[in-house]
């Protein structure tokens, strides 16, 4: 008799793992899944350009529920699972259904932050996380009101852009010097942030919120400077937090995230965490790439597999149409580091390579991502570069030639 | 009056003293075709390189276009009353003595005839000399001596004749190269020898069949030993020596003295004895001896006794003044022979008269002249310390660029700017001259644009004649002087309406009371019409009224002399003016690279002359730079106790060990760092006054550039004087080749702001490689390329020039153009070698690789050295290179 597998969550990571089980160890589980969400498992990644009209709702479902009955699967939706008892190994869902199960998977991804001011749980203040937010923004757009998104970041930036495709009045509110602080350095934070003014979009950059104001509803924002913001609908998109609640009443080690291994085991045999929900070598990654490669090593784990999953270098694809940002690695001004630049101003073409001796360990491209995935793909692992240093800011079509061997050599 | 001329306009060249004949072809659309002028006798047809580019210099970029006062725009009427006042002024305080005239080697006859006529007849100032001062007053001095006139016997026709050609301190390869050529000629059509004695193994040496590396300075002891061998070895002509000359006894006791036997010979001069032997033997043997002597031999201290050292062996022989026989002075300039005719040097007063007493009388009523002088003036050098001094107050530099070619150049420059009254009759508006504190710049018409005469080295007198109109207000030289002559109340002297009317009256002077007794006399042409003036074809003097034009001199004697006999002298032993010490080990010799003429004001312009040689380098021989560590393309900083230059180091096995050769082109206006002549030393020949240009003591001291670079532009660009740079004309544009001593970022960004367009830059910036780039583009269009790196990228450099040229780029090769690298991979094609065909020396080398191992065969395969055949002598050398190094894999 197979094993019984229960899979929490039906989101980005849970529905790979599925898809990878069925490649690497197929008929060897018998699945079950349990989604919060009352829909199919859907692209979170895809939602900021659901909302810029870029891509149909239908695009952003990953299956549908025949693709769960044809190959065997379990689907449960819209019944969280509220207690695991780890010990008896069942789950109790929230309409009461107990689920005995072998083995367990978290993939119960996270949830949007919200800033702990005044006002926050205000009707009219919102998260930029499922769908039920993308049709409220939808809606507030439609009517051409005053938004403020909070949060300049890749999701509050996507979002604000996706507004003001769709007539919004908005306006991006960021407490740091620079927007995407944490993955752009200040010359291509500069770029996007004159990219989103060519798009409508205003930016207030040191801004920090310290009240969302009005009566009954949400009005406007009042500022630490002492300055306001009207607004008829507040986004906050200040981050993400893994959740990892159900885990910790569970039983299982939790910090930021649920703690896992190499092997993304949790701290209690037969109990793994992938994605959002889990913390690796200190890392709670908040995307979909590690969630994704996570999902397919642990396929192989429980397929039998002795694969490690040893942490990822990150890189991000900021998704605003005519404005492809990407960065990856260590990019920051780090004296110990060298960096190469290479800017055009009329292009709007920024690149930044940073090298640690012969090797590439980061970059920042704005204005053309063709060559990103070749630089990462350098950057993971550890090219030596030397042979090609002075052309590898030109992409490459120009390097690859002059890196010949060092490149095979790696690959 | 060009108009009524048939096309195409038959002219002179205005480059060399070779004096080709040129045909000039307009096409209506302001360019000008240029083909040698195949009946003109200089040349049949031939064109050097820079002869054939002419077409590509006669832009207006540049040029001075108004007569400027203190620097504003001005007009004719008040410059001209600016100058004639300033003339009165300073002759009333201090005297006529106190007024100078510095002409030049490339005025034109007439030009130079009305200048002196003023200065030494009317202002009374006997101080009027030229820039023939640095290129060949040793031979004057050396023929007047011998000869008792600055006649030149023999004609490049005795080149086809002769057996044994000798070229002595001559690089005619690249200084005469259509003479070259026609030498080149005689050797392979009659098997002449030709003999290189120069301390550099130069382009000219590969085409000799010996060359001598003669201790610079040391021309006279080889000489004297031949003089002493030809005695010793009956070659002596006794009939000819004692029925036409004086002197040969003591000229014989003293070359006795210099060169006692072979031994000392050998040490003294450096050769080899068998060498030593070989050059003798090959002289006495072949009766049909020219001798060429050139910059080689004037440019000393002890010029005019290599001349005449020379002139010895030849009147000794009798070897003079028959076909195939004989001395030629192969002089710089197009002209400097008609400023010799006209009394352009300061020892001169006119028409090859001297100053004695009835000379200058005749001279006085002929011109009518109410201040005649009666003294030698100074020369040049000595004119210019005169300035230095504050003993000369007024200055008029015509046509020449002393700031740049005077030895301590600093120190002349610096002394211009002291002078009261300092006017400049100049083509072009920014030279180091004009910038020298010049208070009038008169605007001169340009080579093209103005008609009159030119004599070349073989006394062959040829029309310029202008093709274009003069641009802006610029006028003929002679009409600056008769302009101002007339303001001072001299019109019936000066009172010419064109350049024919002071030909006939120089010609006149020429035939004035002379009746056989003095060398020039052109009579016959003295009434010619304003018609034949126009028409003009080629000839030599003398041709006197009622004669045909004469060939030869001397060859039956009727020297010039008092007592018509010519003059063997005793020559003295010779010394550098300066010999090396420790505190500056190294010998300084300057002088000329294949594709540029003087200080590049014209050569300067012709993109095809700018990639031979593209910056101002400095040849040391590889063991000398290996001794004080540096490597090819490396910077040294050179240094006399007069001044400094930056070079570039280009290694040279031709040069001797312990001397080292700077080209003396390049000057603030084209470069910075690189006024070799503000290193060069400025004493003088005791006789003739030329300066020793080619013997300065110097010191190297290794320069540490932290980073080299290029920047390129459409615009005309001016980079600091401090700022190691070269300037090259490019299709489209300017490249400026820079290195400097600081870092890459500071370089970068102190030439920022000469790429205007901000907005439309690109930048490419790697701090920890200290390469720093930035473009800037106009639309699609790239208008300006800076590049600092660690070490000039030539590709690159190749790429953006040629990226300059298109009109778009398209987005590959906008790409390409940040990389700095083409889109198809140009390779690195070395240097230009023929600058003809546009050939370099990759090419070049691998043709020879394919199996090409012969000039011809390169010829055939490339067209590389099929015009003007300059190149010939370093495809020659690339080949046996090539051969030599191939050896071991054949054996």
């Amino acid at each position: 008799m197979a094993t019984t597998l229960l899979i929490i969550g039906n989101g980005m990571a849970g529905v790979r793992l599925l898809e990878c089980l069925l490649r690497h160890a197929p008929e060897r589980f018998s699945i079950t899944v349990v989604g919060a969400e009352p829909t199919e498992g859907y692209n979170r990644v895809l939602l900021s350009a659901l909302l810029a009209q870029d891509v149909a709702e239908q695009d952003v479902i990953l299956k549908d529920r025949g693709w769960y009955e044809h190959n065997g699967i379990t689907l449960i939706s819209g019944d969280p699972v509220v207690t695991v008892d780890a010990v008896m190994r069942c789950a109790t869902l929230a309409s009461g259904l107990c689920l005995a199960f072998d083995q367990c998977v978290f993939a119960t991804g996270s949830h949007p932050i919200r800033l702990p001011v005044p006002g926050m749980d205000k009707p009219g203040v919102i998260t930029f996380r499922d769908l039920s937010d993308v049709a409220a923004m939808e809606q507030a757009a439609v009517r051409g009101q005053r938004v403020a998104v909070i949060g300049g970041g890749l999701l509050g930036i996507e979002a604000a852009y996706g507004l003001a495709k769709r007539g919004a009045d908005v306006t991006l509110v960021h407490v740091m010097e620079r927007l995407m602080e944490r993955q752009l350095d200040a010359a291509a934070a500069n770029l996007v942030k004159k990219a989103l003014a060519a798009r409508n979009v205003k930016v207030l950059l040191t801004h920090q919120t310290l009240e969302v104001t009005g009566e009954e509803i949400a009005d406007g924002l009042l500022f630490a400077d002492g300055t306001r913001l009207q607004a008829d609908l507040v986004v906050c998109a200040v981050g993400i937090r893994p959740n990892a609640d159900l885990a910790k009443t569970a039983g299982l080690a939790v910090n930021r995230g649920i703690i896992v291994d190499d092997a993304l085991r949790t701290n209690i045999t037969g109990f793994h965490a992938i994605g959002e929900c889990a913390e690796h070598r200190g890392i709670a990654y908040g995307l979909v790439e590690p969630a994704y490669a996570q999902a397919d090593i642990l396929a192989r784990q429980l397929a039998g597999e002795r694969v490690n999953f040893e942490g990822m270098v990150l890189a991000t694809n900021l998704k605003v149409s005519g404005l492809p940002v990407f960065s990856a690695g260590n990019f920051m001004n780090d004296p110990a580091l060298q960096s190469v630049l290479l800017t055009e101003r009329k292009a709007g073409t920024y690149r930044k390579l940073v090298l640690d001796g012969d090797r590439l360990v980061g970059c920042v491209l704005v204005g053309n991502t063709d060559d990103a995935l070749w630089y990462l793909d350098l950057i993971r692992r550890g090219t030596d570069v030397s042979q090609a240093r002075h052309l590898m800011i030109h992409g490459r079509d120009f390097a690859e030639p002059a890196l010949g061997g060092s490149y095979d050599q790696a690959a | 009056m060009q108009h009524v001329l048939p096309l195409p306009v038959k002219t002179t060249c205005p480059y060399c003293g070779v004096g080709c004949g040129v045909d000039i072809t307009l096409d209506g659309a302001g360019n000008a075709s240029v083909k040698g002028d195949a009946e003109h006798p200089a040349n049949f047809g031939k064109l050097c390189v820079k002869g054939s580019a002419l077409g590509e210099t006669l832009d207006l970029q540049g040029r001075l276009l108004h007569p400027m006062i203190h620097g504003q725009i001005s007009t004719w009427n008040k410059a001209v009353g600016f100058v004639a006042d300033g003339l009165r002024r300073v002759i009333e305080e201090h005297g006529p003595n106190a007024v100078g005239f510095y002409l030049s080697g490339q005025l034109l006859t007439e030009d130079y005839y009305i200048a002196n006529k003023f200065a030494k007849g009317f202002l009374g100032t006997p101080h009027v000399d030229t820039n023939s001062r640095l290129c060949m007053a040793s031979s004057v001095a050396g023929h007047r001596r011998a000869f008792g006139s600055d006649t030149v016997p023999q004609t490049y026709d005795d080149l086809d004749q002769a057996d044994l050609i000798i070229l002595v301190g001559s690089n005619a390869a690249w200084c005469h190269p259509v003479l070259y050529q026609r030498m080149q000629m005689a050797r392979e059509k009659r098997g002449a020898k030709i003999i290189n004695i120069d301390p550099r193994r130069t382009a000219t040496s590969e085409g000799a069949d010996l060359h001598l590396s003669v201790k610079s300075g040391m021309d006279s002891v080889l000489f004297s030993w031949l003089l002493v061998q030809l005695q010793d070895r009956c070659m002596v002509d006794y009939d000819y020596v004692e029925s036409h000359t004086n002197g040969f006894d003591q000229a014989m006791a003293a070359a006795r003295r210099i060169a006692p036997d072979i031994e000392t010979v050998a040490t003294r001069t450096g050769l080899a004895a068998i060498d030593i032997a070989t050059f003798v033997r090959w002289f006495i043997i072949r009766d049909r001896v020219v001798t060429c002597y050139s910059q080689g031999v004037n440019q000393s201290a002890q010029g005019s006794d290599k001349v005449n050292a020379i002139l010895n062996c030849h009147l000794a022989t009798a070897r003079i003044g028959k076909p195939g026989c004989g001395p030629l002075s192969l002089t710089g300039q197009p002209n400097a022979m008609g400023g010799r005719e006209v009394g352009g040097l300061a020892n001169m007063l006119a028409a090859h008269m001297g100053y004695a007493p009835s000379e200058v009388d005749r001279v006085r009523r002929f011109w009518g002249a109410p201040n005649m002088v009666h003294q030698e003036g100074l020369k040049a050098v000595q004119m210019f310390e005169a300035v230095e001094r504050g003993e000369i107050k007024a200055l008029w530099v015509m046509h020449t660029n002393p700031s740049v070619t005077m030895p301590r150049a600093d120190a002349m420059r610096a002394a211009m700017k002291k002078l009261d009254l300092f006017v400049v009759s100049e083509a072009m508006s920014r030279t180091d001259t004009t910038l020298s504190g010049a208070h009038v710049l008169l605007p001169a018409a340009a080579w093209g644009e103005k008609d009159g005469t030119v004599t070349n080295s073989e006394r062959r007198i040829s029309r310029q004649r202008s093709f274009l109109p003069p641009p802006g207000e610029a006028k003929p030289d002679w009409e600056h002087i008769a302009l101002v002559a007339q303001r001072m109340g001299y019109d019936e002297g000066f009172s010419y309406d064109t350049p024919s009317s002071i030909f006939r009256e120089h010609a006149a002077l020429s035939a004035f009371e002379n009746g056989g007794s003095r060398d020039f006399d052109i009579g016959a042409v003295e009434s010619l019409s304003d018609a034949d003036y126009g028409s003009m074809v080629p000839f030599l003097w003398p041709w006197r009224k009622g004669e045909e034009p004469q060939e030869r001199f001397f060859g039956e004697g009727r020297f010039y002399t008092p007592d018509k006999r010519g003059r063997l002298l005793a020559v003295v032993d010779p010394v550098l003016a300066a010999p090396v010490c420790d505190a500056f080990p190294f010998l300084l010799n300057t002088g000329r690279v294949r594709d540029h003429w003087h200080t590049m004001t014209r050569t300067g312009k012709a993109i095809r002359l700018a990639q031979h040689t593209a910056e101002p380098t400095l040849a040391v021989n590889p063991n000398d730079a290996m001794r004080i560590d540096v490597a090819e393309g490396t910077y040294v900083r050179i240094e006399s106790i007069h001044g400094a230059a930056s070079l570039r180091i280009i290694l040279d096995y031709g040069l001797p060990e312990g001397s080292v050769f700077a080209p003396f082109h390049w000057n603030d206006a084209t470069s910075g760092l690189a006024r070799v002549d503000a290193v060069a030393q400025a004493f003088t020949d005791p006789v003739s006054g030329q300066p020793e240009l080619k013997a300065t003591p110097v010191r190297l001291t290794r320069l540490t550039m932290q980073c080299e670079g290029f920047l390129i532009a459409r615009h005309h660009i001016v980079l600091p004087e401090w700022l190691q740079h070269a300037r090259i004309t490019i299709p489209g544009g300017e490249a400026l080749l820079f290195a400097s001593t600081g870092s890459a970022e500071t370089v970068h960004a102190l030439l920022l702001n000469h790429l205007g367009e901000i907005w439309q830059r690109a930048e490419v910036a790697d701090p920890a490689n200290g390469d720093f780039r930035t473009l800037a583009f106009v639309s699609d269009r790239l208008n300006a390329a800076l590049f600092v790196q660690k070490q000039r990228d030539r590709v690159a450099l190749d790429w953006m020039i040629d990226a300059l040229g298109k009109s778009t780029l398209s987005a590959v090769e906008r790409r390409a153009v940040l990389a700095g690298v083409p889109p198809h991979g140009l390779a690195d094609l070395g240097p230009l070698v023929c600058s003809c065909f546009a050939v370099r020396r990759t090419t070049i080398v691998d043709s020879v690789r394919a199996g090409a191992v012969s000039v011809e065969a390169i010829g055939e395969a490339l067209n590389a050295g099929t015009n003007c055949g300059s190149c010939r002598p370093e495809i020659k050398r690339l080949i046996s290179d090539i051969r030599l190094s191939r050896q071991p894999e054949a054996a």
